[in-house]
Order: structure tokens, then C-alpha cells, then sequence
């Protein structure tokens, strides 16, 4: 009987390691293990044995269906690896295929540098102020020391509406509005927003574009505090080896007035085109807030002083990214708004 | 203004400065030099020579052979094509070597003959066609002064000059004469500058002109009798300055009006005394009163302009330009020199209204300096005197008065140094101001200045800062930041803003800025509010910028046309911008600025053509954009079908917020899309972005523990009933349990009727304290399904 289950075992544990599918190893499992297997019967026919020997030979028996057990299980394993690897194998994809990338949209570019520069500038303690966009004439120039008949307005040719009331030509009524507001209290404010003039559209001109002024008011303000701020900001905006230069100019509203230039950020100051080979690029314009304009805005100027500047946003946006045509940013096209 | 430095030499001494270098001391202390012009810097070797003979050219008709004295021992050969040249001239030689603008002078054979230099033209030394004289037009420039063969002409012509040119900022029109830019040099270069001095001849009888001011306009009026005049060219130097500075010279009277007028900035303007008669008076011109002035056009005049007459009819437009009926001509023996001072606003509006800019009204219109006016009228007086032979009758016939004294200004010290954020000595302070020829007391802090008549932007101390600024030089300033600390933050509209703009780009949409002004019809195209007034432009450039918009959508097709034809079918934009919205009939208050969010889309929204996979855009791509854009926003929106003008009549929803109506989503009516932008299909969104800002603070939600249960319901029902009616309808009917409802089919075909169609809807049932009952949910959704059969008159579907 030793012998048989032996036979058996050999028999089964070779089926077992020629399986390759796990159906072919479930056959084995079935046809030597299950209930209707020889080892069951071998081990039903022990009744016949003596008490010595019954031990013994359940012994083997059992020790067979161990073995023959543990090598399916094995094997079992084995076949399973193989038959996923096949399966993935198939599965394999050109993983070089492009993807199915989700289209993502762009910020204009001029959003880029306005939220650039308000961004700057709410680090330095300020915040956003804004105003309409048709204006009356009242703020865009009588409050900002520009009465009417001023020649100083020749500066500025208008869209005008009726008589007193005009598409703003500068951001700068809303200091005016701000001010009045504030009821001679201290001001630190950023006034980014669409501005008019009646010019006509080439490469270098547009009836609309984009400005933002800067405001503070407050005691003891100056010069000085203008210029530290505005080299605050140029470092930022465009790197850390900038420096600025004032030279002395005039707006109605500020006394003294100054235009402020920025060491040239793609040659260092050495000399290139876009600086028209002087090391120095015209940025804005700024100055000291006209005593004129705090009265008119029921700021007593002898206690308090402030100082203001102002820049346009496309002109920014050309030096800083070399586009050579204002009208692009109004024209949208599709080959313009993806490059940023 | 531009500024010859040889005849800035006049007054102040620049000779060891170069043009440049004076140039940028200028612009460095307020004043920018936008350019200088070396004049004699292509020219060289050019002099006098007198032709000797001339003689036909053997072999070319048009050619001349002539010999030349150029001052040298023999004469020389030259060959000479100008049919004006001729034996006896005075003329201009380029000698062999010499240097022309664009040719250098040899020795060369013209058809066999030699030819020894080149007689020359005013052109070809680079002199503009208006200061050459007619006669002389298509010829050689011959001198009619006497002058020897040899000597330099570029001398003669005043050519060793250099020529600035000064960008003036309105504040600055004292600079528009020389008297004033050499004030401003002077105390640049910390000298003191010298004018000449002004004694009028005058005869012993005196003139009976008379002058009388019935308007507030003028505030003074002078004029000087000038008899025996002799009109003629002007000397060499004078026309050689007018030049220099831009303009060309006419005759000797009027040659000196503007000379002088150039030197002191005050205009001067020279009647015909014969044309005129003896009377002056200055008034308002009469309504509809009509006048030719000098350049020989027909005004018509309104009663806000100022004329001088002589008692009856206009001879002159007050500071703006003389009149055609006493101009002074080659007949003119006698004149009546003026010099006035005309109210500022009324020269700038009479000059506005008539478009007619002069040297005279650019001066007048920014405030001439009093004290110059009787100065140049004397000046011009002396001149004529001594360049044209003139009797000045004695006595100036003058009326009104003038603003002579002194402007005084309180500053202090202190008050400038805060005001800079510098440390300037007082005393440094006292020096700069007086180097621009202002008085200045000193007395501890104070600082009172005394600024003269020329210089009317200097009124009150912030204005003495920045003279001494611009003079002690900003490369001073030190840099420091607002010692008080300050809040600073992006406000809430700003932050809501940021967040709109990055979930639509998330989304595939890059954003657009276009034009507020459109035309007039593009305008009030979708905003179908009736009661909007169109906002237009009282003077438009174009009619296409000529109104303000009341929708973005106009100027996103505009975008989307633009991009479609230079073939990118395919968009997706937004914008983020204002519209204007009037409601007044009077135009008298501001418009509404309301800001609105719009998007447009065209063409594919996806697409992956290496894995066969695309969306096209169509009604429910882009509506799908502002679902996601409201749930992210946290405000429930809702739709329904809506009819508009400019909209496609079965493809547009208006949407709304709590019932109120905020915007619209849909496709541009196909006609209006193709007809007038070129764009088959165009889906757009737009809505009142400020709506769009929840207010509702998000609070945490506990996440239930408890499984949820899902029941599904298919419908037939009325096809007319939209979505969005059944949901609400179920939304009402199914109790608390209910947590979510999804359409997931909408069915319209054979198995249905043929004014019917199917939904079936999945419903989500979850209770958050506990697991659900089978039996409670069955209790809701069975209120569910009786409320659509009661509701919509629905059959279930099994």
C-alpha cells in the first residue's frame, strides 16, 4: 500500500509541475485530493488493515496529500504570475503617445503685470481703489489741478461725453474720489484700470489702455519715501541689480514732479536698443502731491503731504516681455495669448 | 522751442560747451532737449566765389562752363548745370575735397571738361525748400550782400550753430523765448546773462494814433507809428537767426515782428498805417461777423472771440493772426506796430474754436510776461529804425494797464527739506534760487522769495522745492519708505475676481480685453433692456469706437471672427469687464458701470485626434462651464429657456439667481452670427460677475457614517416639461432623505408618443443619524413618483 501511494504521489506531483494553467492544476487537485481520488480511496480500504499498520499507512497518506497540497499551492502561485504577466504583456501600450491634456486658458497679459504689480504693492501696505471709468470732468482734471481752459490739458486729448462728463484719460480721479473720501485720513492705495485718449491706433498709440497710480498720504511723507518705494518696486518687478533715476518734470497735479527712469533691464545699463542706447528706460512718472490737489480735497497741506506715481501697464508689459505692437493686446489672437 | 546756440551766445556765454553736453545739463535739470542738431556737420570746404565768365558747354546744351575767383590766386573751372548761373554772380562753391550732405566734391571730366568744384544750391546744404527764395527755387543761391570771393559760407550763413530742441512742459512757456532759455542757462551754469540794451530813435513829431479797449479781454493795448519805411530782404544775420529757429523769413518788418518775438516772447503784429487809418479799437468780435485773416481764408466770428479794429471793421484776430485787409506789403511805406497783452483763455478759445494755432496764440494762450511787452515793442521799433530805413513818430498810443510787480512767496527751509527728504543749508538754497534770478531774504527758517513777472509758475512754496530739487539735483535724494505702517490687502471684489478668472482658465478659457467703445449698433446688441440710452461720444475718431458697450459679447465675436479667419477654429474666451448702462435721458449723471463676466466658445472644445476622441462645443459644453463656475462659487443657479433678439430661439437660457435674472447662456442667433461676424456656430455666456460673489460663508457639513440608498424612476411624460420643472418637483415631493437627484437619460423616439419623451432620474437617499429602513425609502420615493403622476400627468416606466 506504501508503494501505491508512493506511485501516486509521483504520478501527481509530476502532473503538478507540468499544469501551466490553473484549470490543468485544479484538474490535478481534484482527480488525486477530491473525494472521489485514489488516496481517498487507498485510505478508505484501511478498515482492512491491521491496528499496527492503520498508523502507519494514514501516516504515509497523509504525509502524500500534504506533499502533493503544498506543491499545488506552490505551483499554483507560479501559474497565476505567469498567466497576469501574459495578460499584461498583451495589456503594453506605446507609453510615447501623447496624452489627453485638459486645455487650460491663459490670463491676458496685461492682467499678468497689473496683478504683478498690485501684488508688489499690497506687500507694501497697500490696497486697491478703483472708479468709474466715464468720468466727470470735475475729477478727472478740476480736482486734480487742471481748471478748465488749462493748457496743461493739451497734454491729454479727450473722449468727452456732454460737457462735463468724459471717458477718464488717467487713473488719477479716483485719488481725487479717494481722497475726498477718506476725510483727511492716512492713504495708501493702488488704482490699476482702464484709461481713454483720443488718439489713433498704430503700433505705439491706443485710444484705450491700461494705467495704474499709486497714492500715499499721510504726515511727514517725502521724496525721499517716493523714491525708496519706486526702487522697492522696480527690484521686483525687474530683478534686484535695478536702479532707478529722477529727473525733474511736470503733471499738473504734483509739485515737485519728476519722470522716473529704470537702469536697463536687458543690457544692465551698458547700452542697447530697447534702452535707445542711454542704460536708462522711462517707466513713470511721479511726484509730490500738489498742494493744491490735498485742499481741493479738504487735506490740510500743511500737516499732511503725500506723494503719487503713475504708470501704464502696456508699456510695462512691452519692455518687460519685447512686444513691439500695442495693438496686440486689444486684438486677442490666439498666437499672442498663448505665448504667456 | 528750438534754441541756436550762437545766438544763445547772445546772452550767455556757452562757448566752452558743446551742444550736447549743454544738452543734458539742461534736460538733467527740468527741461528735456529732445534733440540737437549740428548744423554744419556734413559740410566743409564750401566759400564764396565770384563767377567770371561763363560760356556755353561744347558738347551739352543744358551745361555751363564757368571760371570762378574762390579767392585763390588763378580762378577755377567749373562746370555748372543751374540755368540761373551767369558772369557776375556772387555764389556758393563746394571746392574739390569739400563735403556735401551725401557727396564728396572731385576733380572730375563732365562730357570732356574739366571741372573744378561745385556752384552750389541752398539745398544741396541741406536748407528745406521753404527758406529758399522763389526766384531761385530750381537754381544756385546767389548773394545779394557783399561779400569776397573765398570767404566761408558756412560763416556767412550762420551754419557753425548747433540747435537744441526743447520739449516744454506746459509750466514752462517762459522758455519760449530766447530772454527766457538763457535765464534758465544762466543759472544752470551759475552765470549772470546780459540782453541788450533798448534806446528807440524818435522823431520829433508824434503819432495821432489812438487806442481805446472796450472788451476785459485785453488788458493792455500799445502800439508805435513807424513812417518812411523801405520793405525789403532782411540782412543776412537776422534771416540766418529766423532759420536757425524754424522759420521763414518774408520781409524786413515782418522778418523783425518775429524775431523779436523769438527773442522776448511777447508777439508783435505790424499794420499797414495807410490800410489802417489812425484809429485802434479792441472789442468782441459781432455774431456771424466775417473776416479774412492772413493765410488768405474767410472766418466767420462768434462773440467769444477778441478782434482789434479799426473802429469799424476787424484788422486782426487779438493774438492769433492779423488780417488780410492791412497786411504789410512790398508797397508798404508806413506801419502800426503792435504789442498787447490778451487774456490767456480767450486767445486758447478762439484759437480752439477756429483751428488756427499760431506762434503768436501758443504764447498768448500760456500768459506772455508784462514787463516784455513794451520792451518789445520798443525793441521792434529800434530795429525797424535801423533795418528798414523806418521814423518812429514819438509817443506810444497805448490804453489799460499791466500786472508789473513782483510775485512774493513765504517758504521756509524746513518746509522744503521735509518736503524732499534731504538736508539742504538754507544758504545753498538762497544761492540756486538766485541763480534763477530770483530775490531771496534769508532769515533763519524763512525764505521769502521774490520770483519777477517771466517766471508765472512759481506761486507758492512747493513750487520753490522743486526749483531747488531740480537745481541741487536728484542724484542727491536719499531712498526710505513711509515710517507709519500700514494694512495692506486685496479686497474682496479683487480676491472674487482672481478666483472667477482662474476656473474659467482652468477650464480652457483664455481671457480677452477688448474695447469698451464699439459702434453704435454693436453697442445695444445683447442687452435687450429697454429703457438703456446709448452713451456716444461727442466726437468721435471713427464711428466703429464712437458708443460705449452695454455687453461683452459683441466684442468676443469680434475676437472669435478675428481668430476663425487666420484659421484657429477652435476658441475658447473670456472677458472680465465693464458695461455702461445709462438710464437717464439727460445724459447728465454717470452711466451704471456694472461688470460682466462673458465667455465665448467655438468650434471643437476637446479634442485627441491620436485616440479618435473629441467634443464638439454645443449648447451644454459651455453651459456645463458656468455650472462648474457657480458650484465652485457657491451660488445655486438656475435656468430656463429664454427668448432674445440676438439669441438662437430654442438654444437660450436666462439665468438666475434667488428668481432674479443675471445673465444668459446660449448660441448667438445663427443669422446674426454669419451675417455680420462670419461664425456658423457661437455659443457665449454672460453674466453680472458681482452677482457671482456668494456671501454665503461655507460651514463645515459632518460627513454621515450611515450608507445611502439608490432608487431609480423613468418617466413618460409631455415633452414641453423641462428638466429642471421635474427636478423641482421631486426635489419638493421626496422629504429629507433625499440627497441628490441625477438625470442620467433623456429619451424622445419610437418608444415613446410622439409629443412625449422619457427621463429617468437616479435618487439618493441618506439619513445622517442612522442606517436607513428599506420601508422609509420606499415611503418617499412612492411621494415621489405620485407627485410626478399628479404634477406632469407621468407614466412610469418599467
Amino acid at each position: 500500500m506504501r508503494e501505491q501511494l508512493e506511485a501516486l504521489r509521483d504520478e501527481a506531483l509530476q502532473l503538478v509541475n507540468q499544469a501551466s494553467t490553473q484549470k490543468e492544476l485544479n484538474d490535478v487537485r481534484v482527480k488525486y485530493l477530491g473525494k472521489k481520488g485514489p488516496i481517498t480511496e487507498v485510505l478508505r480500504g484501511m478498515g482492512k488493515l491491521s491496528a499496527e499498520e492503520r498508523p502507519v499507512v494514514g501516516e504515509i497518506a497523509n504525509a502524500v496529500r500534504s506533499v502533493i497540497q503544498t506543491e499545488l499551492e506552490q505551483r499554483l502561485v507560479d501559474v497565476k504570475q505567469q498567466e497576469m504577466d501574459a495578460k499584461l504583456a498583451l495589456e503594453a501600450i506605446d507609453v510615447t503617445l501623447p496624452g489627453r491634456p485638459k486645455q487650460v486658458g491663459q490670463a491676458h497679459l496685461l492682467q499678468q503685470v497689473t496683478d504683478e504689480i498690485e501684488d508688489i504693492f499690497v506687500g507694501l501696505g497697500y490696497t486697491i481703489a478703483e472708479g468709474p471709468e466715464v468720468e466727470q470732468d470735475l475729477f478727472n482734471f478740476e480736482m486734480l489741478n487742471l481748471p478748465k481752459d488749462h493748457p496743461a490739458r493739451d497734454m491729454q486729448d479727450s473722449f468727452y461725453i456732454t460737457d462735463e462728463i468724459l471717458m477718464r484719460t488717467h487713473t488719477s480721479p479716483v485719488q481725487a474720489r479717494t481722497m475726498l473720501a477718506s476725510k483727511g485720513e492716512p492713504i495708501r492705495i493702488l488704482c490699476p484700470g482702464k484709461v481713454y485718449r483720443r488718439d489713433e491706433d498704430d503700433a505705439t498709440h491706443s485710444h484705450q489702455f491700461m494705467q495704474v497710480e499709486g497714492l500715499v498720504v499721510g504726515e511727514e511723507i517725502s521724496m525721499a519715501d517716493l523714491k525708496g518705494t519706486l526702487e522697492a518696486f522696480v527690484k521686483q518687478m525687474f530683478g534686484e541689480a535695478r536702479e532707478i533715476r529722477l529727473r525733474p518734470s511736470f503733471f499738473p497735479f504734483t509739485e515737485p514732479s519728476v519722470e522716473v527712469d529704470v537702469s536697463c533691464f536687458k543690457c544692465g545699463g551698458k547700452g542697447c536698443n530697447i534702452c535707445k542706447q542711454t542704460g536708462w528706460i522711462e517707466i513713470l512718472g511721479a511726484g509730490m502731491v500738489h498742494p493744491h490737489v490735498l485742499e481741493m480735497a479738504e487735506y490740510d497741506s500743511t500737516k499732511m503731504s503725500g506723494f503719487a506715481f503713475g504708470m501704464g501697464i502696456e508699456r510695462i508689459a512691452m519692455l518687460k516681455y519685447g512686444v513691439d505692437d500695442i495693438r496686440h493686446f486689444y486684438t486677442n489672437d490666439v498666437r499672442f495669448s498663448e505665448q504667456f | 522751442m528750438l534754441v541756436s546756440k550762437q545766438w544763445l551766445q547772445e546772452f550767455v556765454d556757452v562757448r566752452h560747451k558743446t551742444g550736447q553736453e549743454l544738452a543734458d545739463l539742461i534736460t538733467k535739470s527740468g527741461i528735456e532737449v529732445e534733440g540737437v542738431e549740428v548744423r554744419d556737420a556734413d559740410l566743409n570746404n564750401i566759400v564764396v566765389g565770384r563767377v567770371l565768365t561763363k560760356e556755353k558747354h561744347p558738347e551739352a546744351d543744358k551745361l555751363n562752363v564757368t571760371t570762378v575767383d574762390i579767392g585763390q590766386e588763378e580762378p577755377v573751372q567749373i562746370v555748372c548745370g543751374a540755368p540761373n548761373v551767369d558772369a557776375g554772380q556772387d555764389v556758393i562753391v563746394a571746392r574739390v575735397g569739400a563735403r556735401l550732405p551725401g557727396i564728396k566734391i572731385k576733380r572730375a571730366k563732365l562730357r570732356g571738361v574739366v571741372s573744378e568744384g561745385m556752384i552750389c544750391s541752398l539745398e544741396e546744404l541741406g536748407f528745406e525748400k521753404k527758406y529758399i527764395r522763389e526766384d531761385e527755387q530750381d537754381g544756385i543761391h546767389t548773394f545779394r550782400e557783399p561779400v569776397t570771393p573765398g570767404q566761408d559760407v558756412l560763416e556767412l550763413l550762420g551754419l557753425h550753430d548747433e540747435v537744441l530742441e526743447l520739449g516744454l512742459t506746459p509750466n514752462r512757456s517762459d522758455c519760449l523765448s530766447m530772454y527766457g532759455v538763457a535765464h534758465e542757462v544762466a543759472g544752470i551754469l551759475n552765470t549772470t546773462p546780459v540782453f541788450p540794451s533798448v534806446e528807440v530813435p524818435e522823431a520829433a513829431s508824434s503819432t495821432a494814433v489812438t487806442v481805446q479797449l472796450d472788451s476785459e479781454a485785453c488788458t493792455f493795448y500799445a502800439a508805435r507809428e513807424i513812417r518812411d519805411i523801405t520793405i525789403g530782404e532782411s540782412p543776412l544775420w537776422l534771416k540766418n537767426r529766423l532759420i536757425a529757429n524754424g522759420i521763414r523769413p518774408i520781409n524786413n518788418v515782418v522778418d523783425i515782428t518775429n524775431f523779436v518775438l523769438l527773442e522776448t516772447g511777447q508777439p508783435l503784429h505790424a499794420f499797414d498805417a495807410n490800410k489802417l487809418g489812425q484809429q485802434i479799437v479792441v472789442r468782441q468780435a459781432k455774431a456771424g461777423e466775417t473776416f479774412q485773416t492772413l493765410d488768405e481764408v474767410e472766418r466767420t466770428l462768434d462773440p467769444s472771440m477778441l478782434v482789434i479794429t479799426d473802429g469799424e471793421r476787424p484788422v486782426a484776430l487779438a493774438g492769433v493772426m492779423g488780417g488780410a485787409n492791412t497786411e504789410v506789403d512790398s508797397a508798404t511805406t508806413s506801419i502800426v506796430l503792435e504789442s498787447a497783452y490778451f487774456a490767456p483763455t480767450s486767445v486758447r478759445k478762439t484759437s480752439r474754436v477756429l483751428g488756427l494755432r499760431s506762434d503768436s496764440s501758443s504764447r498768448f494762450e500760456k500768459g506772455v510776461d508784462p514787463r516784455r511787452v513794451v520792451l518789445a515793442l520798443d525793441r521792434a521799433a529800434m530795429l525797424i529804425a535801423e533795418l528798414a530805413g523806418g521814423t518812429v513818430l514819438s509817443g506810444t498810443a497805448e490804453a489799460g494797464t499791466l500786472q508789473l510787480e513782483d510775485h512774493l512767496i513765504e517758504g521756509s527751509v524746513s518746509y522744503i527739506n521735509h518736503r524732499l527728504g534731504m538736508e539742504i543749508e538754507g544758504t545753498v538754497m538762497k544761492d540756486l534760487l538766485e541763480r534763477l534770478g530770483l530775490e531771496v531774504e534769508l532769515s533763519a527758517d524763512a525764505l521769502t522769495v521774490s520770483v519777477p513777472t517771466r517766471r508765472q509758475d512759481l506761486m507758492i512754496p512747493a513750487d520753490l522745492a522743486e526749483e531747488v530739487a531740480r537745481l541741487y539735483g536728484y542724484d542727491a535724494l536719499t531712498s526710505s519708505l513711509p515710517r507709519e505702517a500700514s494694512r495692506g490687502f486685496l479686497p474682496k471684489r479683487n480676491q472674487h475676481r482672481r478666483k472667477m478668472r482662474q476656473l474659467l482658465q482652468g477650464a480652457g478659457l483664455s481671457q480677452a480685453i477688448t474695447y469698451s467703445l464699439t459702434s453704435e449698433q454693436r453697442a445695444m446688441q445683447f442687452n435687450e433692456q429697454q429703457d438703456l440710452h446709448p452713451v456716444k461720444l461727442a466726437m468721435p475718431i471713427s464711428e466703429a469706437r464712437s458708443t460705449l458697450r452695454t455687453s461683452l459679447i459683441p466684442g468676443l465675436l469680434e475676437v472669435a471672427q478675428h481668430n476663425v479667419a487666420r484659421q484657429h477654429a477652435d476658441l475658447a474666451y473670456y472677458e472680465l469687464g465693464s458695461v455702461y448702462l445709462q438710464r437717464d435721458a439727460s445724459l447728465e449723471t454717470l452711466p451704471l458701470e456694472q461688470e460682466m463676466l462673458a465667455g465665448i466658445m467655438v468650434g471643437l472644445a476637446e479634442q485627441h485626434r491620436v485616440h479618435g476622441t473629441h467634443v464638439k462645443t454645443d449648447f451644454f459644453v459651455i453651459k456645463g462651464i458656468v455650472e462648474t463656475l457657480a458650484e465652485a462659487l457657491d451660488v445655486p443657479l438656475t435656468y430656463e429657456a429664454a427668448a432674445m433678439q440676438s439669441m438662437h430661439p430654442g438654444r437660450t437660457a436666462r439665468i438666475l439667481l434667488d428668481g432674479e435674472a443675471i445673465g444668459f447662456v446660449g448660441q448667438v442667433h445663427p443669422g446674426l452670427s454669419k451675417e455680420e461676424y462670419g461664425l456658423k456656430e457661437v455659443y457665449v455666456f454672460e453674466l453680472d460677475a458681482m452677482a457671482l460673489h456668494s456671501k454665503v460663508a461655507r460651514v463645515y457639513q459632518e460627513i454621515s457614517r450611515f450608507p445611502s440608498m439608490t432608487r431609480d424612476v423613468a418617466i413618460v411624460l409631455d415633452r414641453s416639461v423641462s428638466a429642471s420643472e421635474v427636478e423641482a418637483v421631486i426635489m419638493q415631493a421626496a422629504g429629507p432623505l433625499l440627497k441628490q437627484v441625477e438625470l442620467f437619460d433623456v429619451y424622445t423616439g419610437d418608444n415613446v408618443g410622439a409629443d412625449q419623451k422619457s427621463f429617468a432620474f437616479s435618487l439618493r437617499y441618506q439619513n445622517k443619524e442612522r442606517t436607513l429602513v428599506d420601508e422609509e425609502v420606499t415611503t418617499a420615493h412612492q411621494q415621489v413618483i405620485e407627485a410626478l403622476q399628479s404634477s406632469f400627468k407621468a407614466e412610469l416606466r418599467s
